[in-house]
């Protein structure tokens, strides 16, 4: 029963969990503030003292490992950023907040963050309806959103802004990598079952399109919905177009019940199950059985570490807070959203919107896997791709060795949509 | 009015209450002759009380949303578990038209208000002719194929991820240029909306159909030896209380600028049976006092610990087994001579 | 579109069916004989996967967690009746419906504090994992093995309320809690037992599903719509309700998504939707229970 350590305390720094607690200060309710200018907001925000990074995430609910994963990497961002002395001295501090993974919830405390704390950047979110609400808000507001959870909607004209930036890959990019592994090695009748939501529809987007280039051939589509429990009743179908490739565009415990499932009625004797995204987490909750030869794409993969100075940095930084666990996929998000932000800051020497801005256009950065970019005209991070596979126990050789990495989509525009796709000019 | 008479003739009596109790008298018997007054000063001064004020619109939006539903589940006695579908229609009802028609506010509310009107009348029909739970089974089955059908219209309303464009900057009132973005400003913008629904709320109570209501609640087969038309009543009442929700909807909407799917999810309906609760079921000021406790405590106990269901948990088996009248109907109640 | 294939998508929902038979039985026992409308079922449902999870974790057995998980979690039931549910009797049924709605979120955070909140892996026993020969198709042992558990918790439940001297008491007082008093018999003392049965019932599917849909604190969310579907479709209170609403809900589940998968979760509201419409008190409803 090999679980990792999530049960470490979570540190929410105290001064911002209660320092905000105080009553407001009577905000006069005169005409003067009624026919406040449009700058109203931004000119509140310091430009002086401490840097603050809001950071609404799922901490209570199904992705509260995910999301304490994703606070305990950001901390150590943002501690090592005011380790080296931080930006002409001012620290940098991390205002958690919990998003219960409803955007409802999510867009409250992004306008307290926004409002009440005056954050002077917001990064987080695990869901995108989380994400696109929480940008949403911050965009009218003029502040930076850096986005660490997966969305293509977040890249096009009508949700972008120029205060909008996409650090985690989108499902475009993803889903291509898998695809542009998988397909070619295991065969090109492939069986699609999807998740009735955004992020489903995006990934079997995704794979489709670059399955044109191997001439795929789309044996069977069934959308499932959100939150299936069981899914035993869409086998038969699978099983009778017999494809090489089962392609399973779902996430977290969607993902977890469909692999038990599916291994009970035999389906990986027939086919090779692949996913965009395969989560160390749900791979721990789930063990090795169940996902046996599961393949997936990843953002991040502790192992990396023998490759990268900079994944090195991360995990050794971890290990020695967290009793030598290893960050998670997601997790490991939280870190390059926040370093992302702080080195962008740092550029451009203070905290101005625009200025950061125009600083994290031109920043070349590493955070954790090797150099990466923003894209100008949608501030999706260009990065690797891993596609891993997860091993059989017989090969598992500690607590945290799950996966192997089977291929690397490196990183490069030629795989992501294109800017005029997108919509923007 | 409190809760006792929903119970009917099983609830134990109550006992008056002596002494102490009596020196509040004057207080609670002023804000229940000018209930809507007290109502409107409780809710001026609302954004100093909270940490935040989008929080005090959380509540006043959440408040008139349990006012609404009280109609239903403490004058009507019949416990909706549907009511998502009513305040989650009005939200789309007035969202979908700004952020993809680009209509103006002051017409996107009364659609809003519209479509959840319609819900209603629709949703009412089917669920009056059921009772108890059946009645509270089928509303709820309704109102998840409301969910569902939201959820498939992506196009429209954004599907699970919600829809997004509701951005109202600014209002312009009889020359005055009022900033959205301002959070104070758009409190007392929405507060001034919210306070016609209220006045509107307590002349209804006040009325021949309040009485009504109430007399098919005490005893449903005397009011129908009587000659009242129980059924139209109910379902008048159902229709009433979700425009008055879907109302609320459409602040929602303004107020976050998306409307997120989770607005239809039968856990809002739960939200709201709990707040109405909370405060006290069959109480005028019960919506508001259950929405404000439950916001605020949500909202400071979130910031200290991840579980904070546990807490929500505990205090409602504490509520049920020691206050099953709420916190205001407790307190009419104590002071009652 | 086969033959074959249409066979096995409803030999499938018959599976499925009988599972969600499982899931409601506690509900509607509960439901039935109490008329309390138990919204912590669903918990319970998952501390008994949780509990499951512990047996095996000291001692391997699967067979012995099916019998230490309902005597653990049916104890901790009768704790709640006792305490928490006792006081409500005779107050209608909303306070009940909404404390054991509290009392479910007091032990899904209770679990997700004591066991964290990422889940455990959880598998059948060897002998029932695989696949059989069916003839025409193959299928998992393991849900075969649920569809027998099922019926025999089912035949043990009738052969206990109906032929034993105790379940005529149960049955009794249910009917006519007075009468039943009268005579001798200390009612508290048997609306006790049925909760804990009720409980130890939830907890027992709890642990059945386990090997299907994964150990994790959310897992009883899904549980309770399904559940008060079929108890609701079955008309409450009627054990025979539930297990023809059971198989009826698997089946229709199970051919919608054949023609409209997406709409799988839909189709189990819309039954009961249409089934309310037509019958406000379900297939077998009995009059006057739950007005």
């Amino acid at each position: 029963m090999d679980r990792f350590d999530a049960k470490t305390p979570l540190k929410t720094p105290p001064t911002a969990a209660l320092s905000r607690r105080g009553l407001l200060k009577g905000a006069a309710f005169g005409g003067a503030a009624l026919i406040a200018a449009p700058a109203f907001l931004r000119s509140a925000r310091a430009q002086s003292g401490p840097i603050k990074i809001g950071f609404p995430v799922p901490l209570s609910g199904p992705y509260s490992t995910e999301a304490q994963d994703q606070v305990r990497c950001a901390q150590i961002a943002i501690a090592q950023f005011n380790d080296k002395g931080g930006l002409n001295g001012r620290m940098a501090e991390l205002l958690v907040r919990d998003d219960k993974l409803d955007p409802g919830e999510a867009a409250t405390r992004a306008l307290e963050l926004i409002e009440s704390d005056k954050v002077n950047f917001l990064c987080g979110s695990l869901s995108a309806s989380v994400q696109l609400s929480v940008n949403q808000v911050a965009k009218q507001r003029g502040v930076i959103y850096n986005s660490i959870s997966q969305s293509d909607s977040i890249n096009q004209v009508s949700d972008f802004s120029k205060y909008t930036f996409h650090e985690a890959l989108n499902p475009h990019m993803t889903a291509g990598a898998v695809a542009r592994y998988a397909f070619p090695k295991f065969g090109k009748k492939v069986a699609f079952l999807i998740a009735d939501y955004a992020y489903g529809h995006e990934m079997e987007r995704g794979f489709k399109r670059a399955g044109k280039e191997f001439g795929i051939e789309d044996v069977v589509e069934i959308k499932h919905p959100l939150g299936q429990a069981d899914f035993s009743t869409f086998f038969p179908r699978i099983q009778a177009a017999r494809p090489n490739v089962l392609v399973v565009c779902n996430f977290g415990r969607d993902q977890l019940n469909l692999v038990k499932q599916a291994t009970d009625y035999g389906l990986k004797q027939q086919m090779k199950i692949v996913f965009p995204v395969l989560l160390f987490s749900q791979r721990l909750a789930g063990g090795a059985g169940p996902f046996e030869g599961v393949i997936g794409g990843a953002n991040y993969y502790w192992g990396l570490e023998s490759e990268y100075a900079s994944a090195k940095r991360l995990n050794d930084a971890y290990r020695a807070k967290h009793n030598n666990a290893v960050p998670s996929d997601y997790g490991a998000l939280g870190f390059a959203g926040v370093y992302a932000l702080l080195e962008g800051a740092k550029k451009a020497g203070g905290t101005d919107p625009d200025a950061v801005i125009a600083a994290l256009e031109t920043l070349k950065y590493d955070a954790y896997k090797g150099e990466q970019t923003y894209r100008k005209c949608d501030h999706q991070a260009v990065q690797s791709v891993l596609v891993v596979e997860s091993k059989p126990q017989a090969e598992v050789k500690g607590p945290n060795d799950v996966f192997k990495i089977v291929a690397t989509q490196p990183a490069g525009d030629q795989f992501l949509r294109s800017c005029q796709e997108l919509g923007h000019s | 009015m409190t809760s006792d008479a929903y119970l009917g003739k099983r609830a134990p009596a109550s006992r008056p209450r002596a002494t102490g109790a009596r020196r509040a008298l004057p207080l609670i018997a002023f804000i229940a002759r000018h209930r809507v007054l007290s109502a409107l000063v409780a809710l001026a001064i609302l954004p100093w009380l909270t940490p935040y004020q989008a929080l005090a619109v959380n509540i006043l939006i959440f408040g008139l949303y349990a006012m609404g539903f009280n109609l239903i589940f403490g004058y009507a006695g019949m416990l909706s578990f549907g009511h998502a579908a009513l305040f989650g229609l009005g939200a789309y009802g007035c969202g979908i038209p700004i952020a993809k028609f680009g209509v103006p506010w002051f017409l996107a509310i009364p659609c809003g208000i519209a479509v959840a009107g319609v819900a209603s009348v629709i949703i009412g029909w089917f669920a009056i002719r059921s009772r108890g739970i059946y009645f509270a089974m089928i509303t709820l089955a309704l109102s998840q194929v409301v969910y569902y059908s939201a959820y498939q219209w992506t196009s429209m309303t954004g599907g699970e991820d919600g829809l997004r464009g509701v951005t109202v900057p600014r209002i312009s009132l009889f020359g005055l240029e009022l900033n959205m973005l301002n959070p104070t400003v758009k409190y007392y913008v929405l507060f001034a909306m919210a306070a016609v629904a209220i006045w509107l709320f307590s002349r209804i109570l006040a009325s021949p159909f309040g009485a009504t209501l109430e007399a098919i609640r005490e005893n449903e087969k005397r009011a129908l030896a009587c000659g009242y038309d129980v059924a139209r009543t109910r379902w008048l009442a159902f229709i009433l209380s979700g425009l008055f929700s879907g109302f609320a909807g459409t602040l929602y909407a303004i107020h976050l600028s998306v409307v997120p799917i989770e607005t239809l999810h039968y856990f809002n309906s739960a939200t709201i049976l709990m707040m109405t609760l909370l405060g006290g079921m069959g109480t005028f000021f019960g919506g508001f006092v259950g929405a404000f406790v439950y916001i605020m405590l949500q909202d400071v106990v979130t910031v200290i610990t991840v579980h904070w269901q546990l807490v929500v948990g505990t205090l409602f088996v504490v509520l049920i087994l020691f206050f099953p009248r709420g916190i205001w109907g407790s307190l009419l109640n104590w002071v009652k001579p | 579109m086969t033959l074959d294939l249409l066979l096995l998508q409803a030999f499938t929902g018959v599976a499925l069916g009988s599972i969600f038979v499982l899931v409601a039985l506690g509900l509607s026992l509960i439901f039935g004989l109490l008329t309390i409308v138990n919204f912590a079922h669903s918990q319970f449902f998952m501390v008994g996967a949780y509990v499951g999870v512990a047996v095996m974790a000291y001692t391997g057995n699967f067979w012995l967690a099916l019998v230490i998980v309902p005597l653990v979690v049916g104890a901790i039931g009768m704790v709640c009746e006792r305490f928490l549910i006792r006081p409500l009797y005779g107050r209608g049924i909303d306070y009940p419906l909404l404390l054991t709605f509290g009392l479910g979120l007091i032990l899904l955070e209770l679990v997700r504090i004591i066991a964290g909140t990422e889940g455990f892996p959880f598998s059948a026993p060897a002998e029932l994992t695989g696949a059989v020969d069916l003839g025409i198709f193959f299928f998992p042992k393991y849900r075969l093995f649920l569809i027998g558990v099922t019926a025999l918790i089912l035949l043990a439940l009738w052969v206990f309320l109906e032929k034993t001297p105790y379940g005529l008491i149960i049955r009794a007082g249910a009917r006519d809690q007075e009468i039943v008093q009268v005579l001798g018999v200390d009612v508290s003392r048997v609306w006790l037992v049925v909760f804990g049965i009720g409980t130890g019932l939830a907890a027992l599917a709890g642990v059945l599903a386990a090997p299907i849909r994964g150990v994790f604190p959310e897992m009883g969310v899904p549980v309770l719509v399904e559940a008060f579907v079929v108890t609701v479709v079955g008309g409450m209170g009627s054990l025979l309700g539930a297990v023809i609403a059971g198989l009826l809900v698997g089946i229709t589940v199970s051919m919608t998504s054949l023609f409209y998968p997406q709409m799988t979760t839909l189709s189990m509201f819309l039954l009961m939707a249409v089934v309310l419409v037509f019958r406000p008190r379900g297939l077998f409803g009995r009059a006057g229970v739950m007005d």
